[in-house]
């Protein structure tokens, strides 16, 4: 490490940040330019978990690839695959049953609150206070429980697939369910006391890592860090899919711009997924969970894009179809890689200690963006 | 702005593109030459606003390059996806990076997978791959018998 330390000729200090740092939560590395403490530039260097998914899924059939899609945002695995479900739905044109529609919306939701538990744990963490973390992972573990019940995973789910879902609904899949909103309806309370009014923590957030809202549409951000610029992006209210339409839930959006703004709309998020998932918990469809489709799936010649709404930001996914059994591109629009565009443009001027904190508000997930 | 609407309004102000039909959304072909004016055009002209880049990608087809660009309107909500031929052997075309910023890391992506050169870029290297990596990952004639497992 002590041949990279170097100086510049304006007596800047050039330090790396990971690949192996736990604030990056993930193999990150950045090239930072420091005068004193005051952040000069952030140049990140990705790649040290680049997979080439894209490439994979070129050989991969239509039922194979949503595997793979599992291994990007891994905290948003379930959407993820809801994504690609929807575009290969798209090329086919199958309407899939109701009851299906109905799983997917519980499961992306569930989905989105364990990712921003884990998000909320690990930003109180890195900003330093420890506790926070064992509380997010306590209620973090009751979703993983009903999540292994029913996909028989914990973490790349694999559950969505073309058609509907995998597997019907686990017989205590509802009662577990309404047990945990129970539970987390006065847990969040509890978060808020712990964090959000804390001095400490409000003065590590506040006015820190400001982005506008014209540099957060020019830098292509999307869910919460734009959100809490004030930018309107909810793909689940723009371009509703599935039943988003007949649900009752707002767009959390903040103006502030700084990282305590981005904050609040998680928080906000996590408040309106438990008021959409009981919206749907007592109200799941009978009938089939899968439409009938064919053992090999074919889309026809053309191009087919998706959008849907991650715990992160609009992720797309753009398929280039020649009419056979496999995509002949794909490409995956991830939202962690356009956050991650704007990290130098936010953290300039800062001190180094605030970068963690920006960091920790883009809510970063490495395998995503570099798939 | 409806499709109509903004395929008339794109017919005036770009006479030289062409329509692609049967797409999901307004679909044009720009020669990549004139990309940089049209991009400024696109992001810029009142009514058109079209400020959000959301998705860059490249197309190998074996005889040229596809470059697909999808906009979008923050403030109109309208959509359009501007596609640009390019000559294989010679991949170039002009960045878009001062008009969307978020452009600068996508444009390094295709470029580091592609090949694909994009004139006055601010800092055009490869991402994923390390520095001095052989060939273009995502070509369809690209070969690596160490890394690649071929089902």
């Amino acid at each position: 490490m002590i041949e990279e330390l170097s100086t510049t000729e304006q007596g800047e200090l050039v330090i790396n940040i990971g690949p192996q740092h736990p604030s990056t939560h993930g193999v990150l590395h950045l090239i930072i330019t420091l005068n004193g403490e005051t952040i000069r530039k952030v140049e990140p260097h990705l790649g040290y978990i680049h997979r080439s998914i894209e490439k994979m899924c070129e050989s991969l059939s239509y039922r194979q690839f949503i595997y793979v899609t599992s291994r990007m945002d891994y905290l948003s695995s379930h959407i993820n695959n809801h994504g690609c479900a929807l575009c290969v739905e798209k090329g086919l044109q199958i309407e899939i049953p109701p009851r299906a529609k109905v799983i997917r919306v519980l499961m992306d939701e569930l989905t989105r609150m364990a990712s921003h538990q884990l998000w909320w744990g690990a930003l109180a963490m890195d900003v330093g206070a420890l506790t926070p973390f064992f509380h997010a992972f306590r209620e973090r573990e009751a979703i993983n429980d009903i999540m292994e019940e029913t996909c028989g995973a914990r973490l790349t789910m694999n559950y969505i697939v073309p058609g509907g879902v995998m597997i019907d609904l686990h017989p205590d899949f509802q009662h577990k369910v309404q047990e945990f909103i129970t539970l987390f309806r006065s847990k969040i309370d509890e978060y808020d006391e712990l964090v959000t009014d804390n001095v400490i923590f409000r003065s590590r957030m506040e006015g820190i890592g400001y982005l506008s809202k014209v540099d957060a549409i020019s830098y292509g951000c999307s869910g919460p860090t734009a959100r809490g610029s004030g930018v309107s992006c909810d793909i689940r209210k723009l371009y509703p899919y599935e039943v988003y339409e007949q649900l009752k839930f707002e767009e959390i959006r903040a103006t502030g711009g700084d990282c305590y703004a981005r904050y609040l709309v998680r928080m906000g998020e996590m408040r309106q997924s438990l008021s959409i998932i009981e919206q749907l918990i007592d109200n799941i469809p009978e009938g089939e969970f899968q439409a009938k489709t064919k053992a090999v799936l074919k889309l026809p010649k053309g191009e087919f894009y998706s959008r849907v709404e991650t715990a992160r930001g609009e992720f797309g996914v753009y398929i280039v179809s020649e009419g056979g059994t496999t995509p002949y591109r794909i490409k995956f629009r991830s939202p962690g890689f356009s956050n991650l565009s704007a990290l130098d443009h936010m953290a300039r001027g800062h001190k180094i200690g605030d970068l963690v904190a920006i960091m920790g508000t883009l809510d970063l997930v490495i395998p995503d963006i570099d798939r | 702005m409806t499709k109509e609407e903004l395929k008339s309004r794109l017919g005036e102000l770009l006479p030289s593109a062409t329509f692609e039909e049967g797409a999901e959304w307004t679909t044009i072909m720009v020669d990549p030459s004139a990309w940089k004016d049209i991009a400024r055009q696109l992001r810029f002209t009142p009514g058109l606003d079209l400020d959000y880049l959301f998705c860059l990608s490249c197309v190998d087809w074996k005889t040229h390059f596809t470059m697909v660009y999808h906009l979008e309107s923050t403030i109109h909500r309208h959509i359009l996806v501007v596609k640009a031929k390019l000559d294989r052997s010679d991949p170039e075309i002009a960045t878009v990076s001062d008009c969307w910023r978020t452009a600068e890391f996508h444009e390094r992506e295709a470029y580091d997978l592609f090949g694909v050169r994009f004139t006055d870029h601010p800092d055009l290297r490869r991402l994923f791959m390390t520095e001095g990596w052989n060939g273009w990952p995502l070509r369809k004639d690209y070969e690596d018998p160490v890394n690649m497992i071929k089902l």
